[in-house]
C-alpha cells in the first residue's frame, strides 16, 4: 500500500517551481505551478501547509492530529502525501 | 512566441446565468517586436502596424486591477517580451501581488545580468521555445542563428534553478524528427516538455499548406511522445498537444470566451485570446481607457461570445454544446466567413470540407525544406504587405 512506499521520517517540502497560496477571489488555497494551477480541497491544502521543509513526515501527521483534536489521521495523510509525490507537488528528503 | 499557453487551466467552470468567474490567466503581450521571424507565429498578421506600446505605468496598472479581480497566473509574452527593459520592474511588481510569474521567451537576450535581475524580481519560471533539435532546421524555421544561443539560455535559467519548460511548435518540417526533439529537452535538463502541434492562425495560416502534417505522421509522433513518456516518466513530463484538424470535434477554445484567459496586447486592447482581433463587427476595449474590471464585466466584446445564447445551427441544439462551446469563433471566421457558425473542425458542420480540403491540399504537396519552400516569414516588411495597413487583419479562405 501507499504507506510502505513512503518514508515517514523523509523531511517534506513543496517542490520546487511550485507555490502554495491563498486565493481570495476563489475563497480557496491553491498550488500554482509553471503555466497551471491546482485548486485543493481544505484537507490538501492543511497537509500542504504543514510541508515546510523542516518537518518528517510524522510530525505533520503529529501536527495536524493536534491541531484538528483528531488520532488516526496517519493513512488518510500518507495517502494523499502518496498522490502528491507521484504529481511531483512535493519533494521528500531522507532524513 | 509559443502555441497556447492556457491548456493547463481547467478548472473554475463560469455558469452562464451567473456573473462569469475571475480571468484567472492573465497574458501580458509586451511587445510584438521580435529577433525571431517563424513562419508559424500566432501574432497578427499586421503586428507592425502596432506602434504605440503602452508605457511600465499602464502594465503596472493593468497588473494590480487583474490581480484584484484575481487574476493568479501571469504569462509575460510577445513578440520577445526581453526586449521590454522594464521587464524586471513588472515582474516585481507582477510576483509582490502574488501572481505566478511565466517568462515565453526565446532567449534572445537573456543574459547572465538580465537572468540576476529576473531572479531578485522574483521570477517563477521561464518556458524557451526552440524550434527544432537541430541548429540547421531551428536557424531555418525562425530564419536566425540562434541555436547555440538557445542552448546556453538553457543552461543559465537551470544555473539560476527556475523550472523549464521546453516549448517546441510541431509541424510538418520537424515532426518526424520529434525523438530527437524530446532527447534534446532531456539533454537540456527541461522538467516539461510542450509539443505544440501548430494551430492554424496568422502566420500558421498563411504556411499552412506548407506546415499541416499527415495524419499517420501525428499518430506516429504521438506513439514515439508516448514512449519515451513512460520511459522517463521521473524526469520530464511531456505535453502532446493535439492538432484539431484530425478530431471530429473542435477544441473547447480558451475553455470559454471571456472565461479564464484575457490577453491584453502590446498596445493595450484587451482580447478573450490573442488572435481574437480578426474578428469583424467587434470593438475590443483598451486597458489605457477603462479598468480591467469593467473590460472583463461589462464591456460588450467580452460578453458577445460569452455562454451559448450567441449560437446558430447546429451547435444551439447539439446535446455537446457544453463540452466545447461551439469550438474557437477565428477557426470559424477563417474558414466559413462567418464568427457565429459551428467549428468547421467538427464533423456536424456544413462546413467541414474546408478542414477535409486542407489537409487533402497538404498531404499532397512535397514537403518543403530549408532549400526548396515557400514559407513566408513573419517580419515587419511582410506585414506590411499583407495586412494593407489594419492591425486586425485576418487570413480568410473563404469570403
Amino acid at each position: 500500500m501507499a504507506s510502505e512506499t513512503i518514508d515517514k521520517t523523509g523531511i517534506v517540502k513543496i517542490s520546487n517551481g511550485y507555490r502554495l497560496q491563498f486565493e481570495e477571489a476563489q475563497d480557496t488555497w491553491v498550488l500554482l505551478y509553471p503555466e497551471g494551477m491546482i485548486k485543493l480541497n481544505q484537507s490538501a491544502a492543511e497537509i500542504l501547509r504543514r510541508c515546510d521543509g523542516e518537518r518528517n513526515i510524522e510530525s505533520v501527521i503529529e501536527l495536524l492530529e493536534k491541531d484538528f483534536e483528531q488520532t488516526g489521521l496517519e493513512n488518510d495523510v500518507v495517502g494523499f502525501l502518496s498522490v502528491a509525490l507521484e504529481q511531483n507537488w512535493i519533494l521528500i528528503a531522507s532524513a | 512566441m509559443t502555441a497556447n499557453p492556457v491548456n493547463q487551466i481547467s478548472t473554475a467552470e463560469s455558469d452562464t446565468n451567473d456573473r462569469p468567474g475571475p480571468p484567472l490567466w492573465l497574458l501580458a503581450e509586451l511587445t510584438y517586436r521580435c529577433p525571431l521571424h517563424c513562419a508559424f507565429c500566432y501574432n497578427p498578421i499586421g503586428f507592425d502596424q502596432v506602434k504605440n506600446e503602452i508605457d511600465t505605468d499602464t502594465w503596472l496598472k493593468v497588473l494590480r486591477e487583474a490581480r484584484k479581480l484575481g487574476s493568479v497566473q501571469c504569462g509575460f509574452s510577445g513578440g520577445e517580451p526581453m526586449l521590454r527593459d522594464d521587464l524586471e520592474v513588472l515582474v516585481a511588481e507582477a510576483r509582490q501581488l502574488g501572481f505566478y510569474t511565466n517568462l515565453l521567451t526565446s532567449g534572445v537576450g537573456l543574459n547572465e545580468k538580465r537572468a540576476r535581475g529576473l531572479k531578485d524580481a522574483g521570477l517563477d519560471h521561464i518556458q524557451l521555445s526552440f524550434q527544432d533539435s537541430t541548429r540547421e532546421l531551428n536557424d531555418f524555421l525562425s530564419n536566425t542563428k540562434t541555436f547555440g544561443l538557445k542552448q546556453k539560455v538553457a543552461a543559465l535559467i537551470k544555473d539560476h534553478d527556475w523550472p523549464m519548460v521546453m516549448n517546441c511548435v510541431i509541424h510538418r518540417l520537424n515532426i518526424d524528427v520529434i525523438d530527437k526533439i524530446i532527447d534534446l529537452a532531456l539533454e537540456l535538463g527541461a522538467e516539461t516538455l510542450e509539443l505544440a502541434n501548430t494551430q492554424y492562425y496568422s502566420w500558421a495560416m498563411l504556411n499552412r499548406d506548407q506546415l499541416l502534417p499527415s495524419k499517420k505522421q501525428i499518430e506516429r509522433a504521438e506513439k514515439i511522445t508516448a514512449e519515451y513518456r513512460e520511459r522517463y516518466s521521473d524526469r520530464i513530463r511531456i505535453l502532446f498537444v493535439v492538432p484539431d484538424y484530425y478530431e471530429n470535434r473542435p477544441k473547447r477554445c480558451m475553455n470559454g470566451w471571456g472565461n479564464v484567459f484575457l490577453t491584453i496586447t502590446p498596445d493595450g486592447t484587451a482580447l478573450p485570446c490573442h488572435t481574437a482581433k480578426m474578428l469583424p463587427e467587434l470593438t475590443f476595449p483598451n486597458a489605457k481607457d477603462q479598468s480591467i474590471e469593467s473590460i472583463w464585466y461589462d464591456s460588450e466584446a467580452f460578453n458577445h461570445f460569452r455562454g451559448k445564447s450567441w449560437m446558430k445551427e447546429p451547435c444551439r441544439s447539439c446535446p455537446e454544446q457544453d463540452d466545447d462551446l461551439g469550438g474557437c469563433r477565428c477557426q470559424a471566421y477563417m474558414m466559413t466567413g462567418d464568427p457565429y457558425a459551428a467549428d468547421p473542425v467538427c464533423s456536424k458542420s456544413p462546413e467541414r470540407h474546408h478542414v477535409d480540403q486542407a489537409i487533402a491540399r497538404a498531404t499532397q504537396l512535397p514537403a518543403p525544406n530549408p532549400q526548396e519552400h515557400k514559407l513566408v516569414f513573419r517580419d515587419p516588411k511582410a506585414s506590411g504587405k499583407l495586412s494593407e495597413g489594419r492591425d486586425g487583419a485576418a487570413i480568410l479562405l473563404k469570403r
